[in-house]
């Protein structure tokens, strides 16, 4: 009965939102480009290379890999979600995680690690925010649910 | 029963003592537990949400530990709380609210010729997480639970007409964030629908005068995550009116909670839980403290 008490104040809070999108020019700008590109994106991902192999939650399952080509993989990956000019030549989602059984746990350690290599080289939280976005749908596919 | 329920707040207290302490927090990422509502249940301030408390993922133990303190203009609760979740599939809690009178008192000892300061309720929880993920599903997470509550002393609740001096609150509830939704910023979206008899949450007793039988209540929230540390929100939790001796009102409120790191977090909120017990229009500030093991 005083839901109508609380419309304005989720209103103010929606709109109040909004107007801070001002930085909704940042929406025409790729999130390619708030990645810093290419380069960006393969330093990020060297990051998270490194964040992997320390974390025990999850090093076992990227043992004995081809460090070089996972790295060039994945960069182009990320490049071609974002936007970028790149052509991801590895093999689906599905396929290639198809054997390893993943946990809801290492999944969110791998994406952990992914927010704290983005953190690492100041991607913004907007462009991290729509990363993941445009990363969540292949939570099926991997977990192979 | 209070022996039980009891029982139920040792033994929260003994896993949460007995986790090492150099363990990791879960896995899960941050503020998917929420924060711990005055019922011990994992949600927001006022209302349970779908999330269950700590960041225990699916091959986990977690758990959390709480203070919390609102102040309106009249009165002053605070509540102790702390659960456990496993595997993100089950959620335990314990809560005990104590809230002080302060100005009642005189109507008590006037009208009623009672010498009461305080009421005291402790809450039992259980919440189970039935599908999804707030995070991953594109449906979000659906959760079920419920709250056994039982007043330590029923003096206050009985004479003002309340009919039991315990009761079980049912519900279900479903959580979704949206990424980047609003600004780039993550946004939080829970609804629960809770079937109760509790007056004033069950601090005033179950049921009334004016109605004892269930009735379904909407809850909800909106958040947005300003960046992993803080969140902004508003909630707003829908209430029965079953004392003829005074209306009650829906509650709601808005508030900030900082989650520096998954131990700890701290939230403040406004909070407007209307008119309790005669006494009119109950604003005020909410403060809690959290930590997760």
């Amino acid at each position: 009965m005083k839901l109508t008490l609380l419309m304005p104040v989720l209103v103010a809070l929606i709109l109040g939102g909004c107007q801070t999108t001002n930085d909704s020019t940042e929406t025409s700008t790729l999130l390619y480009e708030q990645l810093g590109m290419r380069a960006g994106i393969a330093d990020i991902v060297e990051d998270l290379l490194f964040l992997i192999v320390d974390d025990d939650r999850i090093n076992e399952h990227f043992a004995g890999i081809d460090v070089e080509q996972f790295h060039t993989n994945l960069t182009d990956q990320l490049c071609s979600i974002s936007g970028g000019p790149c052509t991801y030549s590895g093999r689906g989602m599905r396929e290639s995680h198809a054997d390893m059984t993943i946990t809801a746990t290492e999944f969110n350690a791998l994406a952990e690690n992914l927010i704290l290599a983005m953190d690492q080289n100041d991607v913004s939280t907007s462009a991290q925010n729509r990363l993941i976005g445009r990363l969540v749908p292949m939570y099926p596919d991997i977990r192979d649910l | 029963m209070k022996n039980c329920l009891n029982t139920v707040a040792i033994g929260c207290l003994m896993l949460a003592a007995s986790t090492p302490a150099a363990a990791d927090v879960g896995s899960r990422l941050w503020a998917t537990g929420g924060v711990s509502s005055i019922e011990g249940s994992a949600g927001g301030g006022l209302s349970p949400w779908a999330l269950l408390n700590g960041y225990a993922s699916d091959e986990e133990w977690g758990g959390t530990v709480s203070l919390s303190q609102a102040e309106t203009d009249d009165y002053s609760l605070s509540v102790v709380g702390a659960g456990v979740t496993w595997r993100n599939r089950v959620e335990l809690t314990f809560a005990r609210q104590t809230l002080d009178l302060d100005s009642l008192v005189f109507t008590l000892s006037n009208d009623f010729g009672l010498e009461q300061e305080e009421l005291v309720q402790d809450v039992a929880g259980l919440k189970v997480r039935l599908a999804g993920d707030v995070l991953y599903s594109p449906w979000g997470q659906w959760s079920a639970g419920l709250q056994y509550k039982q007043n330590r002393d029923y003096t206050v609740p009985d004479a003002i007409g309340s009919e039991d001096d315990s009761g079980t609150d049912f519900y279900v509830g479903g959580s979704k964030l949206f990424f980047a939704a609003i600004a780039g910023r993550n946004l939080l979206v829970n609804g629960t629908l809770r079937a109760s008899k509790a007056n004033q949450g069950g601090l005033l007793g179950f049921g009334g005068d004016r109605n004892d039988s269930y009735e379904t209540m909407a809850e909800g929230s909106i958040s947005l995550f300003l960046t992993r540390q803080w969140l902004i929100g508003a909630e707003y939790r829908q209430k029965p009116d079953n004392l003829s001796f005074a209306s009650e009102d829906d509650w709601y409120d808005v508030f900030v909670a900082w989650v520096p790191e998954r131990r700890l977090s701290v939230t403040a909120a406004w909070v407007n839980l209307g008119d309790i017990a005669t006494l009119e229009d109950q604003t005020g500030a909410y403060l809690s403290l959290q930590a997760s093991f």
